[in-house]
């Protein structure tokens, strides 16, 4: 009897072990460790936990190793483990000012308070493969210059807004920081929560649509008001204490981005902003994110919304790859109850069209 | 017959909690299923979890069981009817591993049925809880996209969109040609969506015994069918409601009542039929 589709116990107990088999390779081959993925292929890490939604970069190298380098794998595998863990409170919002920043660029401003600082960036490098990484050998450490973490870096945005130039960041007012995973998403959306599905988001889709923003899809007219990577210290208040305590610190990407804005009948023309954060070293998903969080913000400052990018449902509904791959993926289970239905009901279409014709064949022959 | 009882029982996976989940979220899950419960056929948005499996393999249903089972259940896993195939086989074995729980194939012994596209043929009686999963909870999605409006058209009962959708299927066909997922009406108020089972499963959600749990995951939405509510698939007076037929009859168990399922079993195409629900052909073999 045909049971391909019925597969059973054994044969999800051997897939399990082929997987697991592949995962490991040849086993002349050195075993990764953990530390050499957080250390080496660092920058998967940081997206990983970004869209995993956990700073935990030994989490996110364990994931990335059990999935094979699978990056959408592995952010399913962290936020699967995530959301098993409690949840003790929410930190103080992170005041990137007081950011130790090993890179900080503006492209508004040839020069800026606190100095353009460019810092390790794939940006100016010549895209040529260097084949002395195919040879293992140690290289001498880069110099640095010494961070200096006792001032604190002014926003170029700060700077824009003294002059009603650019408009003010949002002021939070409502205070309590709503949990996307856990309570469901209803739209119409506030920004904050926008902005929690744009950080969760696929770097890819947000991509897209930020470029898209770029190409006359809802255009902007976006300038990088600044960038900035480093250390930024977390802050939490327990509720014994009643005061703020620092937790830790956690490396972040921020991207202030400055659009034009025409102005309305209330406003006068000023700047406006979008906003992208990420964790880790993530320029490319930070910027995404400021451009798409611009665009959606089309309907508060009363820009026609006709562009993908700046439509909220359908940014919002599919800008996470975890529920994405798995419902692209679900094709994959057997669907043959839905798909006899359709036979059945093709089939008889079929037939009643088959009928017609013969009919009208014969009344056209007894003419 | 084959004994029922499966023989996989794994021990509890001591970082997790019983049923994987957290006690407060099956608080808050059940607490949307009483909501679901006390509205028939509305969708309740909640809290939704990322789970160990995939979306779109089962997560609401995965969730909805997790939050209701106990220890005293006895769990019966299906997906397009069967108790073996691979999804059905990877759930059951989920909930045994974290949640202990004696698991069967059949229909009448079991306390939870979680299914994906069918209802058990046996017919359910009082006190069975089945459980769908729900890949898009929304009846009228694929006629209108957006959440805001078809939340407003739900609130109206505005379901005209609907109707004309399943006119132009007549107009064009000659029938309603909606196979499976066939828009439903439930307590003459909402329209809802039965998950994609086939038309033929639709009758036996008509005032069942059962209580009818639908969870959708990754759309983060309960709704549900408590025991002897009217459930009536939409239809015309002219173009009545009806379900798929079978010249043929099962090749194991010569029912010609269940649903059939199609096999291609050699490379000329030669076909046979067997029943999709796997439990029922065996019982009458």
């Amino acid at each position: 009897m045909y049971v391909a589709v019925k597969g059973g116990e054994t044969a999800i107990a051997h897939s399990l072990d082929l997987v697991a088999d592949k995962r490991r390779g040849d086993r002349d081959v050195a075993e990764l460790s953990l530390d050499q993925i957080d250390q080496q292929l660092g920058l998967a890490v940081d997206r990983v936990m970004t869209e995993g939604s956990c700073y935990d970069r030994s989490l996110a190298a364990l994931a990335i190793k059990q999935a094979r380098g699978d990056l959408i794998e592995a952010i399913f595998l962290l936020r699967a483990y995530r959301t098993t863990l409690p949840r003790f409170g929410a930190s103080e919002p992170l005041d990137t000012t007081r950011m130790v920043a090993e890179r900080r660029i503006s492209s508004t401003f040839k020069d800026v308070p606190g100095g353009q600082v460019l810092g390790p960036t794939y940006d100016y490098t010549h895209r040529l493969l260097d084949f002395s990484l195919a040879a293992s050998g140690e290289r001498p450490e880069a110099p640095t210059a010494p961070a200096d973490a006792t001032h604190a870096l002014p926003r170029v945005g700060d700077i824009l807004q003294r002059d009603g130039l650019l408009e003010p960041p949002p002021s939070n007012d409502d205070g309590e920081a709503r949990d996307l995973t856990r309570d469901p998403l209803v739209l119409p959306a506030s920004r904050p929560l926008r902005l929690q599905n744009l950080a969760r988001g696929d770097e890819g889709f947000l991509l897209a649509l930020g470029y898209s923003t770029q190409r006359g899809y809802g255009n902007n007219h976006p300038f990088v008001g600044e960038i900035r990577y480093g250390h930024v210290p977390v802050s939490f208040v327990p509720e014994e204490l009643g005061f703020a305590i620092e937790i830790g610190e956690i490396e972040v990407t921020e991207c202030d981005m400055v659009n034009q804005f025409a102005g309305s009948h209330d406003v006068p023309p000023q700047f406006t902003r979008g906003y992208g954060l990420a964790f880790g070293h993530a320029e490319r998903k930070a910027m995404a994110m400021a451009l798409v969080d611009r665009a959606l913000r089309a309907d508060e400052l009363g820009e026609a919304v006709t562009s993908p990018a700046q439509d909220e449902e359908f940014v919002l509904a599919h800008s996470d790859n975890v529920e994405g791959s798995g419902f692209v993926q679900h094709l994959k289970l057997p669907h043959y109850v839905d798909f006899q239905s359709e036979l059945v009901v093709v089939r008889m279409l079929r037939a009643e069209v088959e009928k017609r014709r013969e009919q009208a064949a014969l009344a056209q022959a007894a003419e | 017959m084959p004994d029922a009882t499966i023989q996989d029982t794994p021990s509890q996976d001591a970082a997790y909690n019983y049923g994987y989940l957290d006690e407060q979220t099956k608080r808050m899950i059940r607490r949307a299923i009483l909501k679901a419960v006390a509205v028939p056929g509305y969708q309740v948005p909640f809290g939704g979890r990322e789970m160990p499996l995939p979306y779109g393999w089962g997560t609401g249903g995965i969730q909805v069981t997790a939050a209701i089972i106990g220890r005293e259940d006895t769990l019966k896993v299906i997906d397009q009817g069967a108790d073996d195939t691979t999804n059905a086989v990877s759930i059951r074995r989920f909930f045994a591993r974290v949640a202990q729980v004696a698991t069967t194939t059949h229909t009448k012994e079991a306390t939870i049925i979680q299914t994906r596209h069918r209802v058990p043929e046996t017919p359910l009686t009082d006190g069975q809880i089945l459980v769908f999963q729900v890949p898009i909870p929304e009846p009228l999605r694929m006629l209108e996209p957006r959440e805001t409006e078809t939340r407003t058209l739900h609130a109206l009962s505005e379901y005209g969109v609907m109707q004309v959708s399943l006119y132009e299927s007549i107009a064009r066909h000659g029938r309603i040609a909606k196979t499976y997922n066939y828009p439903v009406m439930v307590n003459g108020r909402y329209i809802m969506s039965p998950s994609p089972i086939p038309k033929f499963d639709n009758p036996k959600l008509d005032r069942s015994p059962a209580l009818q749990l639908y969870g959708a995951g990754r759309e983060k939405r309960i709704y549900a069918v408590p025991p002897h509510t009217p459930v009536n698939s939409l239809d015309f007076d002219d173009h009545p409601f009806e379900v798929e037929t079978w010249t043929e009859s099962c090749e194991l168990c010569g029912s010609t009542e269940s649903f059939l399922d199609e096999m291609i079993v050699d490379d000329t195409g030669k076909r046979l039929f067997v029943c999709s629900d796997t439990d029922y052909c065996e019982s009458r073999r």
